[in-house]
């Protein structure tokens, strides 16, 4: 899989506002911890500017000048963490969970949704350029699995049809509620609580 | 201290030691990979598992404390089964390519393979395999044999102080290597192939050359800078195959520079394997007896002052004493070394002496460096430098030609000798640096001496060091940095102009009618005055040898039993590791054999007799500075001029790298960085 690596990179006014408010956080010896904030900054600003949310090299080597580190300590740890994409990624990242839980709850179903409605393998990028499919393991969300992570975003207790109709309003460019396909209320029994329901201010009270 | 049981041999090692250093106080070995005695533990490679009593599990000894009245055993039932898992472990996505491995013979992983392997593999699964990377022409890489010890990466961050290799990906797809690929910019980096345990990283001139149990092994010297790292030639029949260094902790410690380990390949060409005579303007083959006997032709009938002779860097102490006998016995003067054309002072041993010696260094804690690049001078007495920056405060200001990087971060003071004035008025606040330092270090490199005021630059580094409180009869903190094995030795013996002897220029000038050339490849031809009758003797026919009317074949250092004064005046001796080539001689044999035709016949006939002659003691005792009066220079005297750097190319710096086809590969490399970055 060949890409091309730009040749130039920096930060632009939005970015930089927010490196200001990372580094500020550190001592200036200590200012190397801030890489993998900065990663993600960079990954955030490819997104914004090309649709492609990804770190580049060159990108890695204004982050290594910027902290005063060697550039191969910054390709080390943009390597190690599967969150940065080392190569151009699609419009919306598709990220499926397949650890036990879900694989239990259907994510099989989810992936085939994904493999029908995105047109898109595992590992690889749609035709359209608008979806990078990558399975990964347990996102933490066990209680409404199956998840599927579009972006920063979690799409839970999926199926296929809601799947279907989750990337189709992705590609009409429409932007669905995160959270819980099933009208869960973030990680509650599924059809509402079923405990705490007669304090007053409770949850069923409707308060949070 | 904390008393350490280990196997029943109770040791006392200090508080804070590791496990794996009482054990090794015990005279236990331990088995490891990752571990190294230069290098941070990193503790990944969990071979050097003991068993300590009280402790739920094996613990990796590299990495763990000691505590008074601990109990270690290092070979229970426990410990060699730890380390059989840990084995099998390791050998899961080793490939069994033993037989085709350049590390077979002398591989860590092979030797405790024996040990704690099994006869089998349990292994049924598909072995990963990694793909090559390119680093470079001196190192070739197998990384699928990668056990990821990662010794190269903390070496290449830590000693080499070029951190360019690191670990990327993770898990099963680890992988040791660039990222980009590129070469190693580091002149250390031939070291990395001696730490890794393994036969991923093998030197790339020596793939498929040899077996270890091959080889002969012989003591020498390096001379091809003048650091005098001690080395270890390793021969097969007449040919050099490769070259280690050996440990010497006043010296090199373990490590060694790049030209020194690979440019040998440059001593198999363009070689001088016999004598040439120029009749009628042409150089022709000829014998030793033709040749001896056209130097006794011309040389007949000149007054002694008419004659004059030149040594070159690279020559031992042995054929510049016979030289400088009988050029004393034709009753010539004319005596001189310093082919660069560097202003040194010799009338003590201490003003061209690196005199806080290599392992001084880390007593120091304030360095001023004027007008040399230590990196590429001496890169072993630099990584030594940079070991003493790491441990901190370790102030470093330096003089001459701005932008160098010199793996450590320095203070630029000036380009010239205009910064050097500026710390004697104290203008400079970096003076007061040397001065409030306890054990404040001058270095000051030879080239800053190669120039028509470099008595005045001399006189002035001194002068610092005396401000700053340098030269103290427990603390000797003025430095000369020599570029090459040679120098100082032809220093120490007085291989300079006499009284009332012409010194190079006049010599080359036209002050003599007939010049004895003896190594001196650093002479520029187009200088020799013409009709000056030229004797060349050395090993290489670089472009001096054009010039020769005579060109006597001599041996190099390899070549030879032979003493070498290093930059410190520390005296070492080499031995023949391989005889000359062809008709090729050792060069104090061959001045013996002209002296005997000349009708000045010298009065030794063995190296032991020569050497009973010698004025230098084997050996090294470090000097401090009891006189504080400075070399003959007048500071004032300085000209504007920015200094310059003398090795304007690292690989190919002197004859033996000029004659070597990896190093020409390595100049060639470095020479275009950006475009094996681009590939």
């Amino acid at each position: 899989m060949s890409f091309e690596q730009p040749t130039h990179f920096a930060f632009d006014e939005a970015s930089e506002a927010e490196v200001a408010k990372i580094l500020a956080k550190y001592p200036e010896a200590k200012k190397a911890s801030g890489v993998i904030p900065l990663l993600y900054v960079v990954q955030r600003q490819m997104g914004r500017a090309t649709g492609s949310a990804w770190v580049p090299k060159v990108a890695m080597d204004v982050i290594a000048d910027r902290l005063g580190m060697a550039p191969i300590r910054v390709y080390e740890v943009a390597t190690f963490y599967f969150m940065f994409n080392m190569k151009p990624i699609g419009k919306h990242h598709l990220q499926l969970c397949g650890t036990t839980p879900c694989m239990l709850r259907g994510s099989d179903d989810v992936m085939r949704a994904c493999h029908d409605a995105a047109h898109v393998q595992v590992g690889q990028t749609s035709a359209d350029g608008l979806f990078t499919l990558t399975e990964v393991e347990c996102l933490g969300a066990c209680v409404n699995a199956p998840v599927l992570q579009v972006d920063d975003d979690y799409f839970e207790d999926l199926d296929y049809d809601r799947t279907v109709a989750l990337i189709e309003a992705l590609k009409r460019g429409e932007r669905p509620t995160p959270g819980s396909s099933i009208g869960r209320q973030t990680s509650a029994p599924e059809g509402g609580p079923l405990v705490l329901i007669d304090v007053p201010g409770g949850v069923a009270g409707g308060g949070e | 201290m904390a008393k350490v049981t280990v196997d029943g041999i109770e040791v006392e090692v200090p508080n804070g030691a590791t496990v794996l250093q009482a054990c090794e106080a015990a005279g236990k070995e331990i088995p490891r990979f990752c571990y190294h005695e230069r290098l941070s533990v990193a503790g990944n490679c969990r071979m050097c598992l003991v068993e300590v009593e009280k402790a739920p599990k094996p613990v990796a000894s590299c990495a763990y404390p000691v505590a008074d009245g601990m109990v270690v055993k290092t070979d229970s039932p426990v410990v060699r089964n730890a380390r059989r898992g840990v084995m099998e472990f390791l050998l899961i996505n080793h490939p069994l390519d033993c037989p085709i491995c350049d590390q077979g013979g002398e591989c860590d992983l092979q030797d405790q393979a024996v040990g704690y392997g099994m006869d089998h593999s349990r292994y049924r699964e598909a072995k990963r395999s990694v793909k090559d990377k390119n680093i470079g022409p001196l190192i070739k890489t197998i990384m699928t044999r990668c056990i990821q010890c990662t010794r190269c990466v903390r070496f290449s961050a830590e000693v080499a102080g070029t951190a360019e290799l690191g670990g990327t990906n993770r898990g099963e797809n680890l992988e040791i290597g660039t990222y980009v690929e590129k070469a190693l910019t580091s002149e250390l980096s031939g070291n990395l192939i001696d730490i890794c345990p393994v036969g991923a990283l093998t030197s790339r001139p020596y793939a498929f050359v040899s077996r270890p149990w091959e080889l002969r092994k012989t003591e020498g010297v390096d001379v091809q800078d003048a650091t005098g790292t001690n080395i270890r030639i390793d021969t097969r029949g007449p040919e050099v195959l490769r070259i280690l260094p050996r440990i010497n902790e006043d010296v090199n410690e373990e490590w060694m520079a790049d030209r020194g380990r690979f440019s040998f390949d440059g001593l198999k060409r363009k070689r001088l394997d016999r004598p040439w005579l120029r009749v009628d303007g042409k150089l022709r083959q000829a014998s030793w007896p033709e040749a001896f006997a056209a130097i006794a032709g011309r040389l007949k009938g000149l007054r002694g002052d008419r004659i004059g002779a030149i040594a070159g860097d690279l020559v031992e102490a042995e054929s510049l004493l016979a030289l400088k006998a009988l050029m004393a016995k034709l009753g010539s003067e004319n005596l001189d070394c310093r082919t660069d054309g560097a202003a040194i002072d010799v009338t003590r041993p201490d003003f061209y002496r690196f005199n806080t010696t290599i392992a001084g260094i880390e007593e120091a804690d304030a360095l001023l460096i004027i007008g040399s690049n230590p990196r590429t001078e001496a890169p072993v007495i630099n990584a030594r430098i940079r070991k003493r920056w790491v441990a901190g405060r370790f102030r470093i200001g330096r003089i001459g030609p701005a932008g160098l990087d010199l793996t450590y971060s320095h203070e630029h003071l000036g380009e010239g000798p205009e910064a050097i004035r500026a710390l004697l008025d104290g203008s400079h606040p970096f003076m007061e640096v040397l001065k409030t330092a306890k054990n404040p270090m001058v270095l000051l490199g030879r080239g800053a001496l190669m120039r028509a005021d470099g008595l005045a630059v001399l006189a002035a580094a001194w002068e610092v060091a005396r401000q700053a409180n340098a030269l103290r009869d427990d603390w000797h903190g003025f430095n000369l940095l020599h570029l090459f094995g040679g120098q100082v030795g032809a220093l120490a013996l007085g291989f300079l102009p006499g009284a009332g002897g012409q010194d190079l220029g006049q010599m080359l000038g036209g002050g003599v009618d007939a010049l004895w050339l003896l190594g001196a490849d650093g002479v520029d031809p187009a200088t020799i005055a013409p009709g000056t009758f030229v004797i060349y003797q050395g090993h290489h026919g670089d472009r001096i040898a054009g010039r020769a009317d005579v060109i006597l074949p001599g041996a190099a250092y390899t070549e030879k039993d032979g003493t070498w004064v290093n930059t410190e005046g520390r005296v070492q001796r080499g031995h023949l590791a391989v005889y000359p080539p062809g008709e090729a001689r050792e060069d104090w044999r061959i001045i013996r054999a002209a002296s005997e035709a000349l009708g000045a016949t010298l009065p030794f006939d063995s190296l032991a007799q020569l050497r009973a002659a010698m004025p230098l003691e084997e050996g090294f005792a470090r000097r401090f500075a009891a006189d504080a009066t400075g070399p003959s220079g007048d500071p004032a005297a300085m000209s504007g001029a920015p200094f310059v750097l003398p090795l304007a190319n690292y690989h190919q710096a002197d004859v033996i790298a000029r004659a070597s086809d990896v190093m020409a590969q390595c100049a060639a490399t470095y020479a275009a960085p950006l475009a094996v970055a681009a590939e």
